[in-house]
């Protein structure tokens, strides 16, 4: 079996069946070695369970799943060298943090001076050198995450698992335990499958993201694809704040039913005459009291109706194209008022279309 | 009312009195059906025997010294805690497989596997202990099977020896045990077995590193149960024990229904009650009592 061609961990036609119940309807999937990939999705749309079965912890009821070119559906989960880090972190309550890292290498057969090594090793890369002695129990819940970590990765698995790692944790030890990870995982160099339902997490750690919903994928592709060319409605709607409008596409653009024109970069293939979705990021409209009138641009009036300030930027719900838009800009010492008169810009890039049906 | 007092009373002394208006009752009740009789109990030790049903109060150690120099009181007491002990350690053995069961199975219908355990409770525990002599009793169905099979050509002694006992004890304390271990076991992460798993144990490491370890507590607490109350039963050796199989708590019954001793009877009950009351206090030095008290919620 080729590995350079073949990914990391390849799924192929993966099915999953719980009773009446399918979690997963058939799913391929591929990461590259040595590369981060997210599975993004809503609660409930089969990301652990995906996980669990790579790990071992459940069957596919069809398909196959291959590690490192070879297959491993029949391999009993002991013998797969993989890492699983969980979302409570899951460590021995009962052993010392140097006997939960040095778990997995005693039954490696490791020889006891190197786990020593290796634990030490370990707790410096998750900077946490010195707790050895300690119990879980006497650690913060971030130093806790850390320990799994590293307890995950001291066996140098050929892929680490990640289940919602960070959604224990509190907002700011959630993005700086976000950098460890990314940086950890670079270090190291290891193919890594994240599950998180957090776009945040998704778009700043990952190498690609597979969005799901409903046990299939919906999308997968690097960050920037996803969020600014997103595929589906669903995708376009869980990522980010997206307006999407409904219009007839036309030579020049996309007629909305309030009858303005809006510009358009791609057509997507669109033959004119068919009903489309336009999607565009709130934070791509830009607010003004005035605009000039530019060339791959649409000028549009509008009502500020209502705003919700976040320091730095503030979300505005306008009035505008017969609808409601949410629009985020930077506040520039004020933010608008209520009830302002604005005009918004949208420029000719910034209107995906999306097919009806999507 | 009362919580109004409770609230004057909790700002004159900074303390919240709350808590204990509302333990009153039930400390009020212990105090009266339980400090009160035994003190009784251990005041009646220091009276005088003097023949059957008449005692004397006094205050002398005679009934004291006839404890500590009769030592077939003391053989009762090793009896007491080696059958104790052998009933604990067969509860323990037979209790942990089902409390793994019921702890880990997906049937949809857990409780009805926990009301089974509970069901043995609603029938009388002495018609559950009289229930083996018809079992293994000379008319017994064993037997009664072994006569038609033509293995045995007359009624096999199964029943009056001290396995017997065993047996009913553990017929009896086998739920107790079974509980604690399954809340212990219940309470485990589920997750922790799935990581042994993925670092290399097979099932029965995982078990041993990660299951067994963390059941120990309820293990223990259900053991401190079954010796507890096996310590201190004598209706299973009258009913199912032969004329040696007697427990401490038959020597109290004999004495004080039988030969009418009272002074002596309180001394015996007495000592049961440090004997079984240290137990209790030493599992509490080591392993917390609220353990215990958790599994019997
Ligand atoms: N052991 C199981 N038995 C029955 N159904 C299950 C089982 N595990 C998962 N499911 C079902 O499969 C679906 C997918 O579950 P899964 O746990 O994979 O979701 P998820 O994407 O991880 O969600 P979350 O973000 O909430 O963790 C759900 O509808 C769930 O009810
Ligand atoms: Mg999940």
């Amino acid at each position: 079996m080729a590995e350079s061609s073949a990914g990391a961990v390849e799924l192929k036609r993966v099915i999953k069946n719980f009773g009446e119940v399918q979690a997963v309807k058939g799913v391929d999937l591929t990461v590259e070695a040595g590369s981060f990939l997210t599975l993004l999705g809503p609660s409930g749309c089969g990301k652990t369970t995906i996980l669990r079965m790579v790990a071992g912890l459940g069957q596919p009821s069809s398909g196959e799943i291959w590690i490192k070119g070879r297959r491993i559906d029949s391999v009993p989960i002991h013998k797969r060298n993989l890492g699983l880090v969980f979302q409570n972190y899951a460590l021995f309550p009962h052993k010392t943090i140097f006997d939960n890292i040095a778990f997995g290498l005693r039954y490696r057969n490791v020889p006891k001076a190197e786990i020593r090594e290796r634990v030490a090793r370990a707790l410096e890369i998750v900077r946490l050198p010195g707790v050895e002695k300690r119990f879980p129990a006497q650690l913060s819940g971030g130093q806790q995450q850390r320990i799994a970590l590293a307890r995950a990765v001291v066996i140098e698995p050929d892929v680490l698992l990640l289940d919602e790692p960070l959604s224990a944790l509190d907002a700011n030890l959630r993005e700086e335990m976000r950098v460890e990870l990314k940086r950890i995982q670079r270090e190291l160099g290891i193919t890594t499958i994240f599950v998180t339902h957090d776009q945040a997490e998704a778009l700043a750690l990952s190498d690609k993201v597979v969005v799901m919903s409903n046990g299939l994928k919906e999308q997968e592709g690097h960050p920037e694809e996803i969020y600014n060319h997103p595929a589906s409605r669903f995708v376009a709607e869980f990522l980010g704040n997206a307006n999407l409008l409904q219009g007839t596409v036309e030579a020049e653009g996309v007629r909305l039913p309030d009858g303005t024109l809006l510009p358009v970069e791609e057509r997507n293939g669109f033959a004119p005459g068919t009903p489309c979705d336009v999607v565009i990021r709130a934070e791509r409209i830009l607010l003004a009291e005035q605009h000039r009138p530019e060339a791959g641009t649409a000028v549009v009036d509008g009502r500020v109706r209502a705003l919700d300030y976040q320091g730095v930027a503030a979300r505005y719900f306008v009035d505008a194209l017969g609808t409601s838009l949410q629009v985020i800009n930077p506040i520039d010492e004020q933010p608008l008022r209520d009830g302002a008169a604005v005009q918004l810009r949208i420029r000719a890039r910034d209107c995906v279309l999306l097919s009806k049906d999507s | 009312m009362g919580s109004a007092m409770a609230r004057a009373l909790a700002q004159d002394e900074g303390v919240d009195a709350r808590p204990w208006v509302l333990l009153a009752p039930a400390l009020l009740a212990l105090f009266l059906l339980m400090v009160v009789p035994m003190a009784i109990i251990f005041v009646f030790t220091f009276y005088e025997y003097i023949d059957v049903a008449v005692d004397r109060p006094a205050f002398q150690f005679e009934n004291w010294r006839w404890f500590f120099e009769d030592s077939f009181y003391h053989y009762a007491i090793w009896q007491t805690l080696r059958i104790s002990a052998i009933t604990t350690l067969v509860c323990a053995l037979l209790g942990f497989v089902p409390a793994y069961f019921i702890a880990n199975t997906t049937y949809r219908h857990k409780w009805l596997l926990m009301l089974l355990l509970i069901l043995p409770f609603w029938v009388s525990f002495i018609i559950r202990q009289l229930s083996w002599v018809h079992v293994l009793g000379s008319q017994g169905i064993v037997n009664a099977a072994l006569l038609w099979l033509g293995v045995i050509d007359e009624p096999l002694r199964l029943l009056y020896n001290e396995a017997t006992v065993v047996m009913g004890l553990v017929h009896f304390l086998l739920p107790f045990m079974i509980l604690n271990i399954y809340v212990s076991l219940e309470g485990i992460d589920r997750n922790l077995v799935s990581a042994a798993r993925t670092l290399g144990c097979t099932e029965w490491q995982a078990f041993r590193e990660v299951t067994l370890p963390l059941s120990l507590p309820g293990l223990a607490a259900g053991s401190l149960l079954c010796f507890v109350l096996a310590g201190g039963s004598y209706v299973t050796p009258l009913i199912l024990g032969g004329p040696d199989n007697f427990l401490f708590g038959n020597l109290i019954y004999d004495t004080i229904m039988m030969e009418l001793n009272w002074p002596m009877g309180a001394t015996l009950s007495v000592v049961l009650l440090v004997l079984l009351g240290s137990l209790v206090v030493i599992y509490g030095r080591f392993m917390g009592l609220s353990r215990l008290y958790k599994s019997l919620n």
